[in-house]
C-alpha cells in the first residue's frame, strides 16, 4: 500500500442560483494517491455527513469520461493539471501530500450556478436543437455502403465527433465563448457528404444561436487546452470560413462556386 | 391475479412473422397523431431514438430524463460496437445467423420471434445511423469497415473507435433534438420519474420530480413509454453510470407490471479491480483486449516476486489450458467464472490480490509495439490513468463486474407490459437477450425497439384510442400517486440516523455480489434472503439524509433509487433461488457439467419467470411464459 495523504480543500459552496457562495475549507486524511478525484469528494462528502453537515453537489455520472457530466475548476484551470482529462478521470496521484485544492464550479454568465459545483448547460443543448443534426426520418436513409466517405474525411469528421459538451472550453475561455463545442458539433456533420444538404443553413443557424448565449472568440486557444478530448482549433477556422460562405453562397446553385 | 401469460407472437414461419404483423396492425392516420400523448421516460439509446421517430410521426410527445441533457444516459459509455447482418464483409453472415447465434448466445432462454425481428431489423440501424453522420469505422475505400466480437465466427460488428456507444447515442440525441426544435416533443431534463399513474388497469401517465425546485407532480398522456435501463447498480460496484436505476422499472412493477429474470445479469470479464474501499465504480476495458492479451496467474500462491522473474512454467495460464480451442476468447460468463475460480483459491494479482493478468508482452514482441498501439492505444492510455500503471511494460490486472443486466420488466412481442398501454424498450425490458447477451448487441436492440418496433406496436395500441382524452390530472389516480411520492420523499429527510445513503448501498452491492453474484447456490440464496430484508430495515430505521426536498440534494434522489434496489435484490435473490438450473450469466454451482460449464434444465425451465407483485418481493408471485425452440435447436454449449 503507498502512503496516503492529507489535503486541504477549499471548495465554493453556494446554496442556489441566486444566494452568495463561499469557500469552505475542509481538511481531509488518509487519501489514496489510487483515487479518482470524485472518490476523494465521496470520502469528503461522507465525512460531511457523518457530522451532520449538507455534502457538496458534485455533478458526475458515467466516470469514464464520456458522458460529459462532470468538471470544474480545480486549482483554476477547467478540469484540473492533467492534459486531455476530464475531472472523473483525474486521479490523486496527481497531488502531493499537503497540497491544498481549490475547487469551484464552472465561471460563465451562461452557465449559472445551480448549487454549490453544480451549474447550467442547457445553452449547449439549443445551439444543438438549431441545427446540430442531419435531416434523416427514421427509416429513410438509403444502405448504408451506398456513399462511401473517404477515410481521411471520416477520421475528421470523428475528431470533431469525439466531444462530449462537457462545457470546459467555455469555463476556460477569458470570453465565456463556445465556438470549439459549436465548432466541433458543426463541423462533424459539415465534412461528411450526408451533412453536405443542409451545410449552410446548419452553420448560420448554430453560430448565430451560439451568440445569443455566449461570448465572442478572441482565439486565445483556452479552450483547447482545456478540453478533455483536445478538439483541434482548425474547426473553428473551418467553421468561420463556412459562416461566411453562408451567407454569400447562393443556395439555388448546387456546387458551384 | 395476472392469468396465463401470452407473448402474442404472430403466426407463420419466423421470416415472416414480422412484415405479417406490421400489416395486420392497426394505424393511425397521420392527421390522427397529433391527437395522441406519448411520455418517454429515458433519452438514451432506446428512449431518444423512439421520442424522436414518435415525433417525426406526428405524435406528441413529452421526454424526460434525470440528466442535465439526454446526450448523457449510459448509453454513451458502450466501447465495442454495433452488431449488423449487412454481410459487407462477404464471410456468410445472414439475418438468420444473427438470429442463430443471439438465441444461442443467450443460452436458449429468449423468445425466438423477437430475436429474429431483432436481425432483421439490424440492417436498417445501421443505415439509419450512417444516414445521421455516425462516424463508423472506414476502409481506405471510404466502404464502412467491421470486425469480429465477442467471439462471433463472421465480422458483423460496426464501429466508431472505442467510443460507438457516444456516436450512436449523439445520432440519436441529435434526431431528439430536432424534433424539440420544431415543437413535436416537449423535452423535460433534470426531471426523475418515481410513480406510474395506473387508472382503469392501464398506464395512464407518470409522476415527476423536478430535481432542481422539488416540485412533484404528474403528467398524464395515452402511453408511456420506459426506457430507463438496466438495473446493475444493484450491485453497488458495475460498469453502469452512477445515476444508472432500477426505480421507473420497479415503480411500475408495483403498479402491477410484471419483473422478468431478474435473476439475469452479465458479469463482464475485463474490467479494471477496485483498488479501495472508496472504489465507486468499475471501469470496463474493451473485450476486444482479449483478441492480444494472455490471461495468467502465478501457481504460487505466495508468489512475491515481479513479474519479469516468473517464469513461463511458473504462470498458469488457465483458460488456455482449460479450452484449447478458444483459448482467452471463451464468451464472457465462462471467462469471468475462471476469473473468480482462481482469485478465490488464493492466486490472485495485485496488493488487494483481487485481480489476474491480461499481458500483451507476447503480442508487443511479436507484432511490435507500434501495432498494439494502434489498436489498442487509446485503452492502454485510460488503464494507464486509472491504475498509474504502464500496459506497454507490465500486465494489465483485470477482474468481472456486473455490465449488464438481461432481466427487467416483461413485454409481449409488441414491447408492452401485461399493464395496456405501458410499454419497455432498451436494456428495461427482458426481451431478447435470453441469459446471456452477446457482444455488440446492446446497442443494437436499444436501437431496434425505439427506431424500428415501437413506432409501428404503439400505433396498434393507440388506433382504437382515437376520441379519448388522457386522464384528468386531478384524478384521484393522479393526485394520490404525487401525494405518496411527496410523502416518501419527506419521509427520507425525516429519519436522521447515523449512516449515509451511500453506506447503505455498499453494504447492500457487497451482499448481492457474495450471494447472487458470478456463481450462486442454495444456501447462499437462502442467506441473501434473510440478510437483505434485516438490512433493509436497518435502511430504512437508520438511514441519514441531510438536506431539504426544495432544491437540488443528491442523497435524497439516491436514497429512493437505493430503498428500491433493496426490494429488486431481494426478488433477484428469489428467482436465482427458484431457477435451479444454470443458464447462461445464472449459474447455480449445484448444475454443472462434469468439466464445470453451465448446465441447463430445459425440461423444467425452459421458460420466461415473471414476477407479479404480490404487495413485498418476498410475496410476489412467480408466473411462467413457455419458450419454444422451432428454429434453434437446443445444444449443450462448448468451448473446449
Amino acid at each position: 500500500m503507498e502512503d496516503t495523504m492529507t489535503l486541504t480543500l477549499k471548495v465554493w459552496r453556494q446554496k442556489g442560483p441566486m444566494e452568495n457562495g463561499r469557500f469552505e475549507t475542509y481538511e481531509l486524511e488518509q487519501i489514496s494517491p489510487d483515487m479518482s478525484f470524485l472518490e476523494m469528494f465521496d470520502v469528503l462528502n461522507e465525512n460531511l455527513i457523518n457530522n451532520g453537515e449538507e455534502p457538496v453537489e458534485i455533478a458526475s455520472d458515467c466516470r469514464e469520461g464520456i458522458c460529459g457530466t462532470c468538471g470544474c475548476m480545480i486549482n483554476g484551470k477547467a478540469h484540473g493539471p492533467e492534459k486531455a482529462t476530464a475531472t472523473c478521470q483525474l486521479h490523486m496521484r496527481k497531488f502531493k501530500d499537503g497540497d491544498t485544492i481549490i475547487v469551484e464550479p464552472w465561471q460563465a454568465t451562461s452557465f449559472p450556478v445551480i448549487k454549490d459545483l453544480v451549474v447550467d448547460r442547457s445553452p449547449l443543448d439549443r445551439i444543438i436543437e438549431s441545427g446540430g443534426f442531419i435531416t434523416v426520418p427514421t427509416g429513410s436513409a438509403p444502405d448504408a455502403n451506398l456513399i462511401p466517405v473517404p477515410k481521411d474525411a471520416a477520421d475528421a469528421a470523428f475528431d470533431a465527433a469525439a466531444c462530449i459538451g462537457c462545457g470546459a472550453c467555455v469555463a476556460a475561455c477569458p470570453n465565456s465563448a463556445a465556438q470549439l463545442f459549436t465548432s466541433a458539433k458543426v463541423q462533424h456533420l459539415n465534412l461528411l457528404p450526408q451533412g453536405q444538404a443542409e451545410r449552410w443553413s446548419r452553420t448560420e443557424e448554430m453560430v448565430e444561436k451560439m451568440e445569443e448565449y455566449f461570448g465572442s472568440c478572441t482565439n486565445h486557444g483556452e479552450c483547447h487546452e482545456a478540453c478533455p478530448k483536445e478538439i483541434p482549433l482548425d474547426f473553428i477556422a473551418y467553421t468561420n470560413r463556412d459562416y461566411v460562405k453562408s451567407k454569400r453562397k447562393n443556395r439555388n446553385l448546387l456546387g458551384q462556386d | 391475479m395476472i392469468g396465463e401469460i401470452n407473448s402474442r407472437s404472430p403466426e407463420g414461419p419466423i421470416e415472416d412473422k414480422w412484415s405479417s404483423h406490421k400489416f395486420n396492425m392497426k394505424l393511425v392516420n397521420p392527421a390522427n397523431k397529433r391527437k395522441f400523448e406519448v411520455i418517454v421516460v429515458g433519452t438514451g439509446l432506446a428512449g431518444a431514438s423512439a421520442a424522436a421517430t414518435l415525433g417525426e410521426l406526428g405524435y406528441k410527445v413529452k421526454a424526460f430524463t434525470y440528466h442535465d441533457s439526454p446526450r448523457r444516459a449510459h448509453s454513451i459509455a458502450a466501447q465495442g460496437g454495433i452488431n449488423g447482418a449487412k454481410n459487407y464483409q462477404n464471410d456468410g453472415d445472414s439475418v438468420y445467423r444473427l438470429f442463430y447465434d443471439t438465441v444461442k448466445g443467450g443460452d436458449y432462454r429468449s423468445r425466438e420471434a423477437n430475436v429474429h425481428r431483432l436481425a432483421e431489423v439490424s440492417l436498417n440501424i445501421i443505415d439509419q445511423c450512417v444516414g445521421q453522420g455516425v462516424p463508423f469505422a472506414r476502409e481506405y475505400g471510404g466502404l464502412l469497415d467491421n470486425r469480429s466480437f465477442g467471439g462471433a465466427q463472421v465480422s458483423r460488428t460496426f464501429y466508431a473507435r472505442g467510443q460507438t456507444g457516444q456516436q450512436l447515442l449523439l445520432g440519436a440525441y441529435s434526431a431528439l433534438m430536432r424534433q424539440v426544435g420544431s415543437g413535436s416533443v416537449e423535452l423535460h431534463t433534470r426531471t426523475e420519474m418515481l410513480d406510474l399513474i395506473v387508472h382503469d388497469g392501464a398506464a395512464r401517465g407518470i409522476v415527476v420530480r423536478d430535481l432542481i425546485t422539488g416540485d412533484v407532480r404528474s403528467h398524464t398522456a395515452h402511453a408511456v413509454v420506459l426506457a430507463t435501463g438496466g438495473y446493475g447498480n444493484v450491485y453497488y460496484l458495475s460498469t453502469n453510470a452512477m445515476m444508472c436505476n432500477v426505480t421507473a422499472g420497479w415503480r411500475a412493477h408495483r403498479r402491477g407490471a410484471m419483473f422478468a429474470n431478474p435473476c439475469y445479469t452479465q458479469i463482464h470479464p475485463t474490467c479494471i479491480p477496485a483498488s479501495d474501499e472508496f472504489q465507486s465504480k468499475l471501469t470496463l476495458m474493451s473485450e476486444s483486449l482479449r483478441n492480444d492479451g494472455r490471461i495468467w496467474v502465478p501457481k504460487d500462491h505466495d508468489e512475491g516476486r515481479s513479474i519479469s522473474e516468473i517464469s513461463e512454467d511458473q504462470r498458469y495460464y488457465y483458460l488456455e489450458e482449460k479450452y484449447p480451442s478458444f483459448g482467452n476468447l471463451v464468451p464472457r460468463d465462462v471467462a469471468s467464472r475462471n476469473a473468480k475460480t482462481v482469485v478465490d483459491a488464493g492466486l490472485g494479482v495485485g496488493p488487494l490480490k483481487n485481480g489476474v493478468y491480461l499481458d500483451f508482452a507476447d503480442a508487443i514482441q511479436r507484432d511490435g509495439e507500434d501495432v498494439i498501439r494502434e489498436r489498442y492505444g487509446n485503452l492502454f492510455q485510460m488503464y494507464e490513468r486509472i491504475t498509474g500503471e504502464d500496459p506497454y511494460k507490465t500486465p494489465m490486472r483485470i477482474y468481472p463486474a456486473t455490465h449488464y443486466t438481461m432481466g427487467g420488466l416483461w413485454v409481449d412481442y409488441e414491447l408492452m407490459s401485461n399493464l395496456p398501454g405501458l410499454f419497455v424498450v432498451g436494456e428495461a425490458n427482458f426481451s431478447d437477450h435470453g441469459a446471456n447477451r452477446l457482444g455488440a448487441s446492446a446497442l443494437m436492440q436499444g436501437l431496434a425497439d425505439g427506431y424500428f418496433v415501437l413506432p409501428y406496436t404503439i400505433g396498434n395500441y393507440l388506433a382504437p384510442l382515437l376520441g379519448e382524452s388522457t386522464l384528468d390530472e386531478n384524478d384521484p389516480s393522479c393526485s394520490n400517486a404525487v401525494n405518496e411520492v411527496a410523502e416518501r420523499t419527506q419521509k427520507w429527510l425525516s429519519i436522521n440516523g447515523t449512516r449515509s445513503v451511500d453506506w447503505f448501498h455498499r453494504e447492500l452491492g457487497k451482499l448481492v455480489w457474495n450471494f447472487i453474484g458470478m456463481e450462486r447456490d442454495k444456501n447462499g440464496l437462502e442467506k441473501a434472503l434473510t440478510e437483505i430484508p434485516s438490512l433493509r430495515e436497518e435502511f430504512e430505521k437508520d438511514v441519514r439524509v441531510l438536506g431539504s426536498a426544495d432544491n437540488l440534494n443528491t442523497s435524497l434522489e439516491k436514497v429512493g433509487r437505493v430503498a428500491d434496489f433493496f426490494e429488486l435484490a431481494e426478488l433477484k435473490a428469489r428467482d436465482a433461488l427458484e431457477r435451479a438450473e444454470s443458464c447462461g450469466g445464472h449459474f447455480r454451482s449445484e448444475s454443472q457439467t462434469t468439466d464445470g460449464e453451465a448446465l441447463r434444465d430445459d425440461e423444467n425451465f425452459s421458460h420466461v419467470a415473471a414476477w407479479e407483485w404480490g404487495g413485498t418481493s418476498s410475496s410476489a408471485i412467480r408466473h411462467k411464459e413457455e419458450l419454444e425452440f422451432e428454429h434453434v435447436p437446443l445444444t449443450q454449449r462448448s468451448y473446449k
